[in-house]
């Protein structure tokens, strides 16, 4: 910030660093784009509109297809879409990661593929995920992905922005998840519509943590969430946090929202819109057919473990089905390493391909008309499983996994009475 | 005529083509006869060309797929009106050049089955004896729906509006 500039958002700061021009909301900017994801799903349109500009990527290495949202193939179209999808990367020297490495979201950040400070737009809306660590990450459709694709850049309106600020200390039983499902509630589903969600919350949440709280910034409606560099994202990953990352002293925000976390219940999003949050308490004993721990908002290792450690000594009901997804092969190998796979599937976890699984209602775990599901994902609209008839709660790996071994939704300390009793 | 189909607040992409109706899931020419599949079963079968959307808050919440608003397009649909619009479906609806526009004044005033017509190019909105002034996109977009959409403004200019 120099005297005469005014002082700035993280959006702002950013997007003015990459653009080489002092942006502010509500300016244009046109900015270079540092890395580009593709999804399976997307893949075929992608190349179709690259086909139609007779372009190709301008920056190949700055392009990642990841076959993810159907892992494997389910039908013989999936796999031609995913055929081609593979071919277009080896010949044009993209990135590839096949079938079974893991959620796009995931396996980006593994990679270290976003970065403090980066531009990343992914093929899903879930790319503000990137966020985490203090890349400007948005989700944009298949002709603008293109385009990025094909000039290395993209245009982005500067948004407004909103600060959430997370204070206090979470209880234990009560997730990052929670309170990203707080944080939903009180912006509402479009709270954040065309806005930055900028996280404040110092030293607090793992990199993970951090993860789940910018991927769930979409479901306000915002362009990106990012979280304020702090605590272990600044200390064990190795990043570089340039000083213009951080947003300035006195910055002007559309709306200032503080969350207590110390006051926090484990909370759940009823269907059928994710800003529809309850306490858990007031949702217990809705009998549940099926229960899924994975995705990109919940699929990590720390999800892993949080609902292992409720599965323990424990067993699935009978009239539930429990399917665990790790996010990436990275995380299952970890899991698989340190034992927590054999617990959650001595418990009877059924195991999935690291992928985006049945989140989308494509594959795996699809739901029959009047079935009832409670998933760490991140949506729960009309049909989003399977049958419109289905429905879908949102919660965090640990009530879900109380969920599965109750067979009715609850929390793990209900859990502990019912096996006592 | 073309008629007006009516929806309610926070339409999602869900709503608009659920995800097992992706084109790679059902294929490229059959994808758009799944619109509104679970909402409104009878809508893909009835929609005619001319047809004009309107919706509440939030239309085109969720998902980032640009399948969901080029299904509307292939069904014909001749624009969407919604109080607001989601971010990156309101991006796909323009770079698709399906015109969106944001006028929360008058949803109220038109119903399901209202028989009009729609003059892109004038914001126009017209029903009978009434006429509805709708807001126009932003400037920026407007100079690349000159061309069509912002692809087309792309391959003629090689360069984004604005950059």
């Amino acid at each position: 910030m120099t005297p005469n500039q005014p002082p700035r958002t993280m959006a702002e700061k950013i997007l003015s660093a990459r653009s080489g021009k002092f942006v502010s909301a509500g300016d244009l900017a046109v900015v270079e784009v540092d890395q580009v994801m593709i999804v399976d799903s997307i893949a075929q349109s992608v190349i179709k509109v690259l086909a139609d500009l007779e372009a190709t990527p301008k920056f190949p290495e700055r392009v990642s297809f990841v076959i993810d949202h159907v892992a494997p193939a389910s039908t013989v179209s999936v796999a031609e879409a995913q055929k081609e999808a593979r071919e277009y990367a080896s010949a044009h020297g993209c990135r590839l990661f096949d079938v079974g490495r893991g959620i796009c979201h995931q396996v980006l950040m593994e990679e270290g593929l976003a970065r403090p400070g980066w531009i990343v737009l992914g093929s899903d809306s879930h790319s503000t995920t990137y966020g985490a660590v203090g890349a400007f990450g948005t989700g944009m459709g298949a002709t603008d992905i293109a385009l990025a694709a094909a000039s290395g850049k993209t245009w982005l309106k500067v948004p407004e922005s909103v600060k959430v600020t997370f204070a206090g200390d979470l209880r234990p039983g009560v997730s990052a998840k929670d309170a990203a499902l707080e944080m939903i509630r009180v912006l509402g589903a479009d709270g954040a519509t065309y806005m930055s969600v900028e996280i404040h919350a110092g030293d607090r949440f793992t990199r993970g943590e951090r993860m789940t709280l910018a991927n769930l910034c979409v479901e306000a409606g915002a362009k990106c969430g990012l979280a304020v560099p702090g605590g272990e994202v600044l200390s064990d990953y190795g990043y570089d946090f340039p000083s213009w990352v951080y947003p300035d002293e006195g910055a002007t925000y559309l709306r200032e929202v503080t969350i207590d976390l110390s006051a926090l219940q484990p909370r759940m999003s009823a269907p059928s819109e994710v800003d529809n949050v309850h306490d858990v308490s007031a949702l217990r004993g809705l009998k549940v057919d099926q229960v899924f721990i994975g995705t990109c908002t919940n699929g990590r290792l720390e999800d892993l473990h949080a609902a292992a450690d409720v599965l323990q000594g424990q067993r699935v009901a009978p009239h539930t089905r429990l399917l665990v997804i790790p996010a990436s092969s990275v995380v299952m190998e970890q899991a698989m390493a340190d034992g927590t796979l054999l617990t959650l599937m001595q418990a009877g976890a059924i195991l999935g391909t690291p992928g985006c699984g049945p989140c989308m209602g494509r594959h795996q775990g699809v739901l029959a008309p009047g079935e009832v599901c409670v998933s760490t994902s991140n949506r729960n609209f009309i049909g989003r499983m399977g049958a419109a008839e289905s429905k879908v709660y949102l919660a965090s790996p640990a009530v879900a996994a109380a969920t599965a071994v109750l067979g009715h939704i609850g929390l793990p300390e209900d859990l502990k009475v019912t096996v006592a009793s | 005529m073309p008629r007006v189909w009516k929806f309610p607040d926070s339409i999602n992409t869900d709503d608009i083509l659920p995800g097992k109706y992706a084109p790679f899931m059902v294929g490229e020419d059959v994808f758009q006869t799944y619109a509104f599949a679970h909402l409104r079963p009878e809508f893909a079968s009835q929609v005619r060309p001319g047809d004009v959307l309107v919706g509440g808050r939030n239309w085109g919440l969720g998902s980032s797929r640009e399948y969901a608003p080029q299904a509307l397009k292939k069904l014909g649909v001749a624009g969407i009106v919604a109080a607001s619009f989601a971010r990156i479906h309101y991006r796909n609806l323009l770079n698709l050049g399906v015109p969106a526009f944001e006028a929360p004044s008058v949803i109220e005033a038109l119903q399901d089955g209202d028989e009009v017509t729609l003059d892109v190019n004038s914001g126009l909105l017209v029903r009978g004896a009434d006429t509805f002034q709708l807001t126009a996109p932003p400037e920026f977009l407007r100079e690349a729906l000159k061309e069509g959409s912002i692809l087309a403004y792309y391959r003629k200019h090689q360069k984004f509006p604005g950059e």
